[in-house]
């Protein structure tokens, strides 16, 4: 009973809190080719926001544009707003060191640096903290810990980690995004590329991260959005169609076009 | 919001025009079972009847059917939105249906406790009744094959009427049994009879509110409860 | 049906019969300069090869100061050319992916990479040996750089783009500077790769004769010093081979089995940090 009411208040309490990032008008573009169209969300804190949608409905591109990894490749890019904590991160003025440590991501392939585990975890945190070896190690545990891979990799930090199998290597991605403490999160299909033990290994891990972390997942695993996460968007041809509760969205969702892609009816 | 289009995988359409189809054969039994124990009542056939209750077991036949029709569906299609509605509301339907079925087969057992002789006067007034009640029966199963929301709520409205009009019967039967204590007997077994009947247009009301949620996601406004004896 | 059948295995037979012969046809050659090399050059490998002087027309010696001449010439080109090759290569791979200026160089590059060694020499000779005044082993070297520059360019470039985009990504994605991205992430990527195309320079140069003639020219004795004709094994083997002297040719043959063996043994090294990573 008592558990009742406090997941209760945990829901109201969350209403209430600003949402961690806010879209706002953002258009987004391939060379000519316009992949985003007018998209607005707001993407709670403390919560998992998916993100589904068919093939090519611009899902993947809006989440690269939340820590402009997009900056890359030169004939890509974004218009409007994104606000983080209310700092617009689509202003050029805006530290892309300091928001890619903010928001970290981890991508669909699983991919390792060739070095040892250990480094690959502290990869990053050499470059942004200045640690002794003892703090650094205790770093490394904590991330390691924290993206459940610790206790099967404890003794062999030093092995390479490319001998690790495919969901391993991606939980060890994780650690990497982990251990620079990062606020938000970004998913893109983290799981598409690994076999279903692994992928529910690393569902469980999304929802002990949630608490803690802003996460935002891109999936075109209907059944993992509806699993993982509390608000779903989804995405047609670049546009936000509908975005709402998870539950609302797929028990009775609003939109014809929303409820025609959940039930399967692609027309 | 309309479920426009048939499913891309084919097999979903055909398991969900079965479960239909097994909801609307339970249906036609439930009314035809209605007119036949009301028929059976009124000419004391009590052959009949006793073939009607031993009919009644294809019926909860048909109800596990189409219970494990939509675990199948659940289990294997990972039916969503509407579908998941649907689902669900034909699972709840079946049960209904076949409770239906039961208080037409009561309806049944009551013939042997008639006298084989004579006339009752407030027997005419039941064919009224057991119309309206398998009318809403029949009308409140179309509106679930059809997804129609609006026919639904027209179902519910109804109830009222079935309502007053067992009242009314109770009434009648009152005074009929005021009379001459010999009508006790037999007006207690029509009692029963009109009880029943107006269970099933609650039991049809129930329905109409499964298929308005399957169809909108929404409920039916509460109608004012009434307090029946 | 059964026609059609027999007519596709007899073409299929065809075609590997001529498959086969052209494949043994290449083959005959190598085994036989292989043969020849090992027959005329083995006779003469013994502890003096490595230890004595290219000897004066009628006696017997070794080839200490040509091997020392060449080994010098490819270490002193190796460590000109390679980083500066590698950081090139860096340059194109990862700077230039859309740049006009990346685009030309990687054409000059090929350019240079395909250009007649005896042309390099010639350049070599005008720049260093006309203006210095004399053959020098810096010549040579630096003119086997020359060689040994756009190889490394060409494959450090394509070393590098075979690392994955996902792999430069994801390093991004933590918010690294892209040098560092470069140095900690992308060259222990690349490094096998990169290093089995300085290997394979190195196995070219080695054998590089026409320019040679031009720079480091040969040295009758034994010379420390870069800064005059330098011996090597190449010019030795040329200078010695149309000599009317047995005792030359036979230390002809056997520089040549060396060399011979030096680029084979390199390639198996090559092949074997090959199979090494790829596991």
């Amino acid at each position: 009973m008592i558990e009742l009411m406090e997941w209760r208040e945990g829901a109201a309490r969350q209403s209430e809190e600003p949402p961690k990032i806010e879209v706002r008008d953002v258009d987004f573009f391939y060379g000519k080719t316009q992949a985003l169209k007018n998209v607005s969300l707001s993407v709670p804190v403390h919560a998992v926001t998916a993100i589904i949608g068919p093939s090519g409905c611009g899902k993947s591109t809006l989440l690269r544009t939340l820590n402009r990894i997009y900056e890359i490749y030169p004939d890509q890019h974004a218009t409007g707003e994104i606000l983080i904590d209310g700092a617009d991160i689509l202003d050029r003025r805006f530290p892309l060191s300091e928001l890619r440590r903010r928001v970290g991501m981890v991508f669909q392939k699983p991919t390792p640096f060739a070095t040892s585990i250990r480094n690959n975890v502290a990869f990053a945190l050499s470059y942004y903290e200045r640690l002794s070896r003892s703090e650094m190690a205790d770093r490394v545990e904590d991330a390691l810990r924290r993206a459940a891979l610790w206790d099967e990799v404890k003794d062999k930090l030093g092995a390479s980690a490319l001998s690790l199998s495919g969901g391993q290597q991606q939980r060890l991605c994780i650690a990497r995004t982990l251990a620079v403490r990062p606020d938000v999160i970004l998913l893109d299909e983290p799981t598409s590329a690994l076999d279903p033990i692994s992928t529910a290994r690393i569902e469980e891990l999304i929802h002990e991260l949630r608490g803690q972390f802003t996460i935002v997942i891109v999936t075109h695993n209907m059944q993992q959005a509806a699993r993982v996460s509390q608000r779903t968007a989804f995405f047609h041809l670049g546009e936000v169609v509908e975005f709402g509760d998870t539950a609302q969205i797929f028990t009775n969702p609003r939109v014809q076009r929303t409820q025609d892609y959940i039930t399967g009816r692609y027309g | 919001m309309t479920p426009s289009g048939a499913h891309t995988l084919t097999a979903f359409d055909e398991d969900m025009r079965r479960l239909r189809e097994l909801i609307a054969e339970m249906g036609a039994r439930s009314e035809g079972a209605i007119h036949e124990a009301i028929r059976c009542l009124i000419e004391r056939d009590s052959e009949a009847a006793a073939r009607l209750v031993e009919a009644d077991q294809a019926i909860d036949r048909l109800e596990a059917e189409a219970e494990d029709q939509v675990v199948r569906l659940i289990a294997l299609r990972a039916p969503m939105a509407d579908d998941l509605r649907d689902a669900l509301a034909a699972l709840k339907i079946a049960g209904v249906v076949e409770r239906i079925a039961d208080y037409a087969k009561n309806i049944a057992r009551r013939v042997k406790r008639l006298p084989a002789k004579g006339s009752i006067e407030p027997l005419s007034l039941l064919p009224q009744m057991a119309n309206m009640a398998s009318a809403m029966v029949h009308d409140v199963l179309v509106a679930f094959v059809e997804r129609d929301a609006a026919k639904a709520k027209k179902v519910s409205a109804s109830d009222d009427a079935l309502d007053d009009f067992y009242d009314s019967i109770f009434r009648t039967l009152l005074t009929f049994m005021m009379e001459n204590p010999q009508n006790i007997g037999p007006s207690t077994s029509l009692l029963f009879v009109a009880k029943n009947l107006e269970r099933i247009g609650d039991h049809a009301t129930n329905i109409a509110e499964m298929v308005y949620f399957a169809a909108t996601g929404d409920r039916l406004p509460d109608p004012a409860e009434r307090e029946t004896p | 049906m059964g026609l059609v059948l027999l007519q596709r295995r007899a073409v299929d037979a065809l075609a590997f019969l001529f498959a086969s012969a052209a494949t043994l046809f290449g083959l005959f050659w190598l085994f036989w300069i292989l043969w020849t090399t090992f027959r005329r050059g083995l006779g003469a490998i013994n502890v003096a090869l490595f230890t004595q002087m290219t000897p004066p027309p009628g006696s017997t010696g070794g080839l200490l100061n040509a091997f020392y001449g060449s080994a010098v010439m490819i270490g002193f080109a190796v460590i000109v050319g390679a980083p500066l090759g590698v950081a090139a290569g860096t340059y194109l791979a990862e700077h230039g992916r859309y740049s006009r200026l990346a685009a030309a160089v990687s054409f000059l590059n090929d350019v240079l990479l395909s250009a007649p060694s005896i042309v390099i020499g010639l350049f070599v000779y005008e720049i260093v040996v006309r203006t210095s005044g004399h053959f020098s082993g810096y010549a040579g070297a630096i003119a086997l750089a020359m060689i040994l520059l756009p190889i490394v360019v060409r494959t450090s470039d394509e070393a590098l783009r075979l690392v994955p985009d996902q792999m430069r990504e994801a390093a991004f994605a933590l918010g690294v500077p892209r040098w560092r991205v470069t140095a900690q992430i992308l060259y222990k990527a690349a490094m096998t790769a990169i290093l089995t195309g300085v290997l394979l320079g190195v196995a070219r140069i080695a054998g590089e004769t026409a320019p040679l003639l031009f720079t480091a020219l040969n040295n009758q004795f034994w010379s420390g010093s870069l800064s005059g004709p330098l011996a090597n094994v190449p010019v030795v083997i040329f200078q010695y081979a149309m000599s009317p002297y047995d005792e030359w040719h036979t230390l002809a043959w056997a520089g040549a089995l060396v060399l011979t063996l030096f680029v084979l043994g390199l390639n198996l090294v090559v092949r074997m940090i090959a199979k090494r990573t790829s596991k």
